[in-house]
């Protein structure tokens, strides 16, 4: 295990320094980042100046090389745009993605997994065909379509909900909360459906799929030949058999949800990292960008490498290697 | 029925102990403004970075010597009068008894130390601050300003110029500007922090996410009308959230409104749209230096080195249709280069090129393009109101006198790489918008009119190189005339012989755009600054 | 030839298709779009990408049976008088050619990459895997920056236009195929487990044959699963890229982009700029997925 996990770091570190390498080749074609740092009147050797002070001039190497460096020693720069060390900004935002995030992969799970066992259990029934065609309707409207309907609808004509924010935080000094006050998941709501509706569409379909398959394998025949509950075949033997597949797709998405609810935090002007990168991108923010690809490779690497512990704690099949 | 009366039962217990909480804490009709608009400030710090939003939002918080009231008329700021005493100096009589933020009095040496920081490295208002040869301390409370030259716009200029306590930074390792690269270390504190005199000051602030701004109790000025105690800025990106926001009743102030949304700000109620003219021009240039167009079909030549292509875009392009169907009815068709509001328009040179796609079609075949030609078209699609869909336009009525546009419309950051001198002014044809900040038309002929020069920093942003050694000419006394008149006919024929050779295609000044609460009463200033002074809520 | 047809109206997959009304709907909606779009040309009224064909003058007109509109424009007119009918047709066009080739190339890497590092395991599966996390950190929109910025820098200026589609092609699929390697790898390696694999392995059968013959069929079902619900989500991401100026320009707009800039229009009442290109893209994308359904449950050996 020891061994394992120390090949894992190793992988990891390598990981991250690829991703770096070619964020660096990459940020020259994203825009110029000095035009969003002068006003408009600022003479073109002003701008070339900053230029040359920032590193922007040096040979895409050389910046990387100044980067990795930095980086080891745990500094990542200042953002452009913002005036502010990377650090903090993205410790000032990570809480509000985070939150959402979980919130809205359990709402996926809690309606998707129920839904996707029900439909691969009466696949020909009205109700599942209602399920199935309901859940793609979700996906093929793209995100921010049903972001602005939800806005328009709860928050413009009924009133209910806020339409923008995090509502009212808590700061615990290392970690800001919207979970302790009434605003805070208030807010939280459309934001959370929004995001879930996606994950959700693809949990159904992939329980359903593989469930029907493992719900006609020949070890669910000898159960039921052994005369087990129908539930408990349902659940402990079918769902579980199901659900390598289930995990991996889940596990990226939630790093995808980390990394990139962009357009969801846009909509409802979250506070989180998506809304921080998108702006990033936009402004060519490149100390932001560059800290934060890091990160996200790191999501990945941890989610990647828990999945695959799961696997062997899941299914019995990949134990007896 | 019943639950209503429920509600407003609940309701009113609950203002009742939020009043009495209130009441322990604060005075009683404590008054708290929201607005919101589609970015952030960029910095606290009010010389390290020259951009209108950044500075209209410290203007609450600093203040200059020389302000500008809700119609841009100039009214004394912390100086009480000036008189130009020959035609390259000014005397300056300083306002006794103003207070900085943290108590410190305000004197001719916070003046001078501010003109000094503005030179600094770092300051993005170096050129503002090189208008002024030097600054003479006469008294604690008398200064001499002089120019390098006779400069009519001086005073324009020192709109921008916000003073800062000069004991504070010296305490705070601030005496230089802050500049993006230092940003989180030393000599960075007056990114994140802020002491000026102005009537409200920063509480709390959060990059991006929110800035809350609180009402200066010691402001020297008892008459200005506001009423608000409280100020609440949040950044909101997307338009519709915006939109939303304010219709939804969180939000009493939103800008930029997209304008095809006045419609329903109108009917909603409780809510209305506020728009009036800003003094942005925007504007379509054509690259009219290099032998052979960079992006085009015509090899060998240059098509827009002839006049008659020149002019047969000029009346391919129907103002008022764009006017009518993008700006809904909200821009103002223009045939020169700059607004109403800039100091040296005149209204008489102000002739749009007519509509006459026939013309268009006769100038091209005259020219030696009977069947039209190829040109890409650069454009940004988040920077101006609409711009992504002026170009389109554009491009559908140049198809229909025969020239072929390709579109490349792009996120500004990626536009003005490619279009702007780092790129190496790489573009045919483009679309621009400009505001003199100065609200003086030197400043348009400066950047955008004359021939580019390095050495002498002109044209900058003469992107296509229009040049016309008379406008040149004519520039110099546009520069340095104090003579009202003799500085305007310089103005008028200089305008004249840019329309006549078509240097540019100016198409119209967009509308500003605010959607306000309904009894928040704002002042709608033309350089698109919210002025908290002139905010009075109901 | 007659051959064929009679083995395949014999065969259970026809009686499948046959005996379910939705899954013919389906099929039938799916090759009318398809159809329709490929033949804009002759189907539309208009031809919406060419610019002097349409008038500022006749922008936002509403569906021709509301108040103010005119049946010369069935659907409508967008923010720039182009019929909304005709391009949906004609965007149509661009965003299927889009969203099938890209996922399409994103399922072929992904399954490849997937079977091999599955099967194979040890340091194979660790260094496809950790490559796989590096596509991970990029999303869409950077992949598709650097696409184009390469593909620019390689290129003489002006050939950018007529390679559009495909830099949005290949970043997409970029972008789109780890999902796919990720689980095929996870089932893959359930599969290499099983007693059929091991007896394939015992009487010697190449390697590719047992990957591609044996394992591929069992672990299809939730990558065909993925790649009917990718369509959407390619579709959209075109959009996105169109407004970074790195896909098809705004003057020949697709059914994404559509979708995007009628957003803007949202709240001031021109509801039909989105409403018909977005219920276009919801018809598509319910189709496909119906007919992925049926022909991921008809072809699995195991629900035989």
């Amino acid at each position: 295990m020891f061994l394992f996990l120390a090949r894992r770091l190793f992988q990891a570190a390598m990981v991250m320094l690829t991703v770096a390498l070619i964020a660096f080749a990459l940020f020259q074609y994203v825009g110029d980042p000095v035009a969003n740092m002068v006003g408009q009147d600022t003479s073109v050797a002003d701008r070339e100046k900053l230029k040359q002070d920032l590193g922007l001039n040096d040979p895409i190497i050389v910046q990387f090389g100044h980067f990795v460096q930095n980086a080891s020693k745990g500094e990542f720069g200042q953002s452009y745009r913002l005036r502010k060390p990377v650090k903090e900004l993205i410790a000032e935002r990570f809480p509000a993605t985070l939150e959402l995030s979980i919130i809205s992969a359990i709402l996926a799970l809690l309606v998707g997994i129920p839904m996707g066992v029900y439909t691969a259990l009466h696949p020909k029934s009205w109700v599942s065909q209602g399920f199935m065609t309901l859940s793609l309707i979700g996906i093929s409207l793209p995100t921010f379509l049903i972001g602005i309907f939800l806005i328009l609808f709860f928050g413009v004509i009924l009133q209910w909900l806020p339409t923008f924010g995090r509502g009212e935080v808590v700061d615990l000094g290392w970690w800001t909360t919207g979970f302790l006050s009434k605003s805070g998941w208030q807010s939280l709501i459309m934001p959370a459906i929004t995001l879930a509706i996606f994950q959700m569409t693809l949990i159904v379909r992939l329980i359903r799929a593989e469930m029907l398959e493992v719900l006609r394998s020949d070890y669910i025949k000898f159960a039921r030949a052994r005369g087990l509950h129908e539930r408990s075949i349902s659940f402990s033997h079918a769902l579980k058999n199901t659900l390598v597949p289930v995990i991996t797709i889940i596990g990226l998405q939630i790093g995808s949800l980390i990394a990139f609810a962009i357009i969801t935090e846009s909509v409802f002007q979250w506070p989180g990292m998506g809304l921080l990168f998108i702006q990033a991108i936009e402004e060519v923010d490149i100390p932001i960008m560059s800290a934060y690809l890091l990160l996200i490779a790191l999501v990945f690497v941890i989610i990647n490498l828990l999945v695959d512990i799961l696997y062997y704690s899941i299914d019995p099949r990949l134990r007896m290697n | 029925m019943s639950i209503k009366s429920l509600l407003t039962t609940n309701v009113s217990i609950l203002a009742l102990t939020i009043a009495t909480t209130v009441a322990l804490t604060m005075p009683v009709q404590a008054k708290t403004f929201k607005y919101a608009f589609q970015g952030d400030a960029q910095s606290l710090d009010p010389h390290s970075l020259n951009e209108t939003f950044t500075l209209g939002l410290l203007g609450n918080v600093y203040e200059p010597l020389i302000d500008y009231d809700k119609d841009m008329k100039k009214i004394p700021g912390l100086a009480t009068k000036w008189e130009a005493t020959s035609p390259t100096t000014w005397a300056f009589e300083l306002r006794k008894g103003v207070k900085f933020h943290n108590g410190n009095p305000f004197t001719a040496d916070d003046v001078i130390f501010t003109w000094k920081r503005m030179l600094s490295e770092g300051s993005d208002q170096k050129a503002r601050a090189a208008l002024i040869k030097d600054i003479k301390k006469v008294d604690d409370f008398h200064i001499i300003v002089e120019t390098p030259v006779p400069n009519p716009t001086v005073l324009n200029e020192m709109t921008q110029m916000y003073v800062m306590d000069k004991e504070w930074a010296e305490k705070h390792n601030a005496v230089k500007s802050s500049s993006p690269k230092d940003a989180g270390r030393d000599g960075s504190y007056a990114t994140t922090h802020e002491n000026g005199t102005g009537p409200f000051i920063v509480e709390s602030r959060q990059p991006d996410v929110k800035t809350v701004l609180v009402r200066y109790k010691d402001h020297w000025n008892k008459d200005i009308a506001t009423n608000i105690d409280r100020v609440e800025f949040t950044p909101i990106k997307q338009a519709a959230t915006r939109v939303a926001a304010l219709l939804s009743g969180q939000i009493d102030l939103v800008f930029p409104v997209p304008v095809q949304d006045w419609n329903r700000l109108t009917k909603a109620p409780s809510v209305k749209a506020l728009n009036g003219p800003e003094a942005r021009t925007i504007f379509l240039g054509m690259d009219q230096s290099r032998d052979e167009l960079l992006h085009s079909s015509v090899k060998g030549k240059n098509p827009f080195k002839d006049v008659r292509v020149r002019k047969a875009f000029a009346h391919a392009i129907n103002l008022d249709a764009i006017k009518k169907a993008i700006m809904r009815g909200a821009s103002t068709p223009s045939g020169l280069m700059w607004a109403p509001q800039i100091q040296g328009y005149n209204a008489a040179s102000n002739t749009p090129y007519k509509y006459d796609p026939e013309t268009s079609k006769k100038l091209l075949k005259e020219a030696g393009y009977p069947d039209g030609f190829t040109v890409t078209m650069d454009c940004p699609n988040n920077r101006y109101v609409n711009d992504e869909k002026i170009c389109q336009a554009v491009a559908s009525m140049l198809a229909k006198v025969g020239v072929k546009i390709d579109l490349l419309a792009q996120p500004k950051s990626k536009y003005f790489a490619k279009v702007l001198a780092q790129g190496g002014y790489d573009t045919s044809f483009y679309l621009l918008g400009w505001t003199p900040a100065s609200m003086d038309v030197y400043n348009v002929f400066n950047s955008l009119i004359v021939c580019q020069n390095k050495e002498k920093k002109a044209g900058s942003f003469n992107l296509g190189n229009y040049c016309n050694k008379k406008v040149d000419e004519l520039t110099k006394i546009i520069a340095s005339e104090t003579d009202v008149a003799k500085r305007q006919a310089a103005i008028d024929e200089a305008a004249k012989i840019i329309q006549d050779e078509v240097g540019y295609l100016p198409l119209h000044q967009q509308p500003l755009s605010w959607g306000v609460r309904d009894g928040v009463k704002v002042a709608q200033r033309a350089d698109n600054v919210l002025d908290y002074r002139d905010v009075v809520m109901p | 030839m007659g051959d064929f047809w009679r083995r395949f109206f014999d065969s259970d997959l026809w009686w499948s298709f046959k005996s379910s009304p939705l899954v013919v709907i389906a099929f039938s909606i799916t090759v009318i779009i398809v159809f329709s779009s490929i033949f804009a040309t002759f189907v539309a009224p208009y031809n919406p990408f060419d610019l002097a064909q349409f008038d500022l003058m006749d922008s936002l007109k509403p569906p021709a049976w509301m108040e103010g509109g005119t049946s010369q424009f069935f659907l409508g007119t967008d923010d720039q008088g182009r019929d909304v009918l005709s391009t949906i047709l004609y965007g149509s066009r661009v965003s299927l050619l889009v969203g099938f080739m890209s996922v399409f190339f994103a399922m072929v890497i992904g399954i490849i990459v997937g079977l091999i590092a599955g099967y194979s395991g040890g340091w194979v599966d660790a260094l496809l895997m950790r490559i796989a996390d590096v596509q991970l950190s990029f999303p869409a929109i950077l992949i598709a920056l650097l696409v184009d910025g390469i593909v620019r820098g390689l290129l003489p200026k002006g050939s950018h236009d007529d390679l559009a589609v495909y830099v949005l092609i290949v970043a997409i699929a970029l972008s789109f195929w780890v999902q796919y390697a990720r689980t095929v790898r996870s089932s893959t390696m359930i599969e290499r487990t099983k007693e059929y694999v091991q007896a394939a392995q015992v009487i010697g059968l190449p390697q590719p044959l047992i990957l591609f013959r044996h394992i591929l069929p069992n672990v299809m079902g939730p990558v065909l699963v993925i790649a009917t619900i990718q369509l959407a989500l390619a579709v959209i991401t075109e959009a996105t890229l169109s407004f970074l100026g790195v896909g098809v320009p705004p003057t020949s707009p697709s059914l994404g982009t559509l979708i995007r800039v009628g957003n803007d229009y949202l709240f001031s009442g021109e509801w039909w700029i989105t409403v018909f290109p977005g219920a276009a893209l919801v018809i598509l994308v319910l189709a496909v997925n119906i007919l992925g359904d049926w022909l991921r449950d008809a072809l699995n050996p195991k629900l035989r």
